[in-house]
């Protein structure tokens, strides 16, 4: 058979699918929102509820007795603490309730504190409180100390929460792009159409691929540009590097989407599975906190997820200029799932 | 190249499970005929439409498409027909041209967008995303999918059901259009009056097995309308209707 005209590159099946795919997304109003909207109001909220501020002082409470006066205006000549009066049960409610971390108390030749050891910030509060009535009652330090505060951009938490949100966006639009777009395809027996015609099977998911990667490019540039100009998020790293990372993870999310959707026919089936497969990741991967968190035992499982990998080696990325080398097990991890996810995609996918 | 059949089926069995869908079916459509496959709902016409399209397998028999055989030559014969199936719901934020250019990409031989727009007359709907389009206009968007490979035989399934009288005719408009151009077509329907006013041929289906065939009106003068039940008042001659009442012993809209 020979070819009756001259096919320009836009006459392309791969072009014309990866066109569809493209228009079908940014012509989904909720779609476009959950994928750049969202991620940057996420950033924004974060950034602002978490921004630097001076450190937490420690609140004392002081049980009002005549006895109690002197530790009193000792606690009070102290800045580093807040001090407040209580009598003796809203003394207790306001320990019990978590308004005051230790409770001082006034007892015969000295002071009494009461506080829960298990209460992280109530060891701390107690020799604060300890210190400012010491020195008030003339103890006096015998070694001379000076101290210097370092507030570093890239220790902050917005600089940590950004390249989480950014690893949990690929796997978001990853996921969920290519299963709902699939699964209603199939659902709509699109697919079984497409069964009819002489088009390539390969090219058909090839398309979703490349369409991912255009929006991968705009979706990361968002977050990016925002986190970086508006919350000074550094990026150490190289941005080769860094492009990088994005597309191998990208990539292997994509998978991952084309195996959850290789073979549901509903969208509430394919959803089930979805959550199923991120939920764990969300939580575990850490997005919002670190992953370290976590039991020692479980630390393997959490280093092989796919979002850890990513997670890690943007932040090594980002945080610590990290080259592609310099997170090659990531990389590793992530090639990983998507070779295995593919393979496994391509053997039970359902055509019809 | 226009020897031969343009469609044939000998001896054709498909099961799904314990129920047996195609049951030693026979077909044969020469080459610029309008083919009707009759029969209720269950009669098993989709089953044998879509293995005659390649997207079901058969358990056995032999089909022939334009004397090319799916298992041999798969790529080859789905550049040379058309398919309309009966329930594709094609992409809504799509576009009309959007949606065939896209079609188009898949075919060598292929008449070009604006000629598939003009024919089945969705010129006003060009640009309009396929979500706004009537049931009608969906239903000849499907068949323009069909023709923008310009194929050499097309498979429709059920191609009016569930449209309005309007639409329906100007269905049949488009593809008796697309007869005259002298290509092949198979078509299932459950509407008597379709297949009448649409094919040169039919096949009758129930149980998986082909029951009656012939020219149409043949079939129609066929029928013995003397034992038949007159609930009504009888027109002066039979329709296929009575034809399938007569071999079924039931109407087709009991089913």
């Amino acid at each position: 058979m020979s070819e009756t005209e001259r096919r320009t590159l836009t006459d392309h099946p791969l072009f014309q699918m990866t066109l569809c795919r493209f228009l079908g997304f940014i012509r989904e109003p909720e779609a476009v929102f959950w994928t750049f909207v969202f991620p940057i109001l996420m950033a924004a909220g974060l950034g602002l509820a978490f921004r630097q501020r001076g450190p937490d002082k420690p609140h004392i409470g002081v049980v009002t007795s005549a006895s109690s006066a002197s530790a009193l205006v000792s606690l009070k000549k102290d800045t580093t603490l807040v001090a407040e009066t209580y009598d003796d049960s809203s003394g207790a409610k306001a320990l019990r309730t978590g308004k005051v971390a230790v409770l001082v108390e006034s007892i015969a030749g000295g002071v009494h504190y009461v506080y829960d050891p298990a209460r992280g910030d109530a060891a701390t509060a107690r020799l604060f409180a300890n210190r400012a009535i010491q020195t008030g009652g003339g103890a006096v330090e015998t070694i001379a100390t000076t101290d210097s505060y370092v507030s570093e951009k890239g220790s902050r938490y917005i600089d940590f929460v950004v390249p989480g949100l950014l690893g949990m966006n690929l796997m978001g639009s990853g996921i969920w792009g290519l299963g709902f777009a699939i699964v209603t395809a199939r659902n709509q027996k699109l697919l079984k159409r497409y069964m009819a015609t002489p088009m390539k099977r390969s090219q058909y998911l090839l398309s979703f691929l490349l369409s991912r990667l255009v929006f991968l490019v705009l979706e990361v540039l968002t977050l990016l540009l925002f986190g970086h100009y508006v919350f000074g998020v550094p990026l150490r790293g190289s941005l080769l590097a860094l492009s990088a990372i994005c597309l191998v993870a990208s990539f292997s999310f994509s998978a991952l989407g084309l195996l959850v959707s290789s073979r549901a026919t509903t969208t509430e089936g394919v959803s089930g599975l979805m959550n199923f497969i991120m939920l764990p990741m969300w939580i575990l991967s850490g997005v919002f906190f670190s992953s370290a968190n976590f039991p020692s035992v479980v630390q393997p499982f959490i280093k092989a997820l796919p979002l850890t990998a990513a997670n890690d080696a943007l932040r090594a990325n980002m945080l610590e200029g990290a080259s592609v080398a310099g997170v090659a097990p990531q990389i590793l991890v992530l090639v990983l799932w998507m070779t295995v996810s593919f393979g496994v995609a391509l053997k039970i996918f359902r055509w019809r | 190249m226009t020897e031969g059949p343009a469609l044939l089926v000998r001896d054709l069995r498909k099961a799904y499970g314990d129920i047996l869908a195609v049951d030693g079916l026979n077909l044969e459509v020469a080459r610029g005929e309008c083919f009707g496959l009759l029969g209720p709902n269950g009669a098993g016409k989709t089953t044998t439409i879509e293995i005659c399209e390649g997207l079901l397998s058969a358990d056995s028999g032999r089909v022939e498409v334009l004397g090319l055989d799916w298992d041999k030559e798969p790529q080859k014969l789905k550049e040379r027909l058309g398919v309309q199936l009966q329930d594709t719901k094609l992409a809504e934020k799509l576009t009309v041209a959007e949606t065939l250019r896209m079609f188009r990409s898949f075919y060598r031989e292929r008449k070009t967008v604006d000629e598939v727009i003009a024919l089945v007359e969705l010129g006003e709907k060009r640009d309009a995303r396929v979500g706004n389009l009537s049931g009608g206009q969906k239903q000849r968007l499907a068949i323009a999918c069909a023709l923008v490979g310009d194929p050499e035989i097309l498979f429709l399934d059920e191609p009016t059901t569930g449209l309005d009288p309007q639409s329906r005719r100007s269905l049949w408009d488009l593809i008796t259009r697309f007869r005259e151009s002298g290509r092949t077509i198979v078509l299932t329907t459950h509407y008597m009056d379709e297949a009448e006013k649409l094919c040169d041929r039919i096949a009758i289906v129930d149980h998986g097995k082909v029951i009656a065939e012939g020219r149409t009106n043949e079939l129609i003068d066929s029928v013995d309308l003397s034992h038949l039940p007159a609930p009504e008042p009888r027109r002066t001659s039979a329709t296929l209707e009575d034809v399938f009442v007569s071999l079924t012993g039931r109407t087709l809209r009991d089913e």
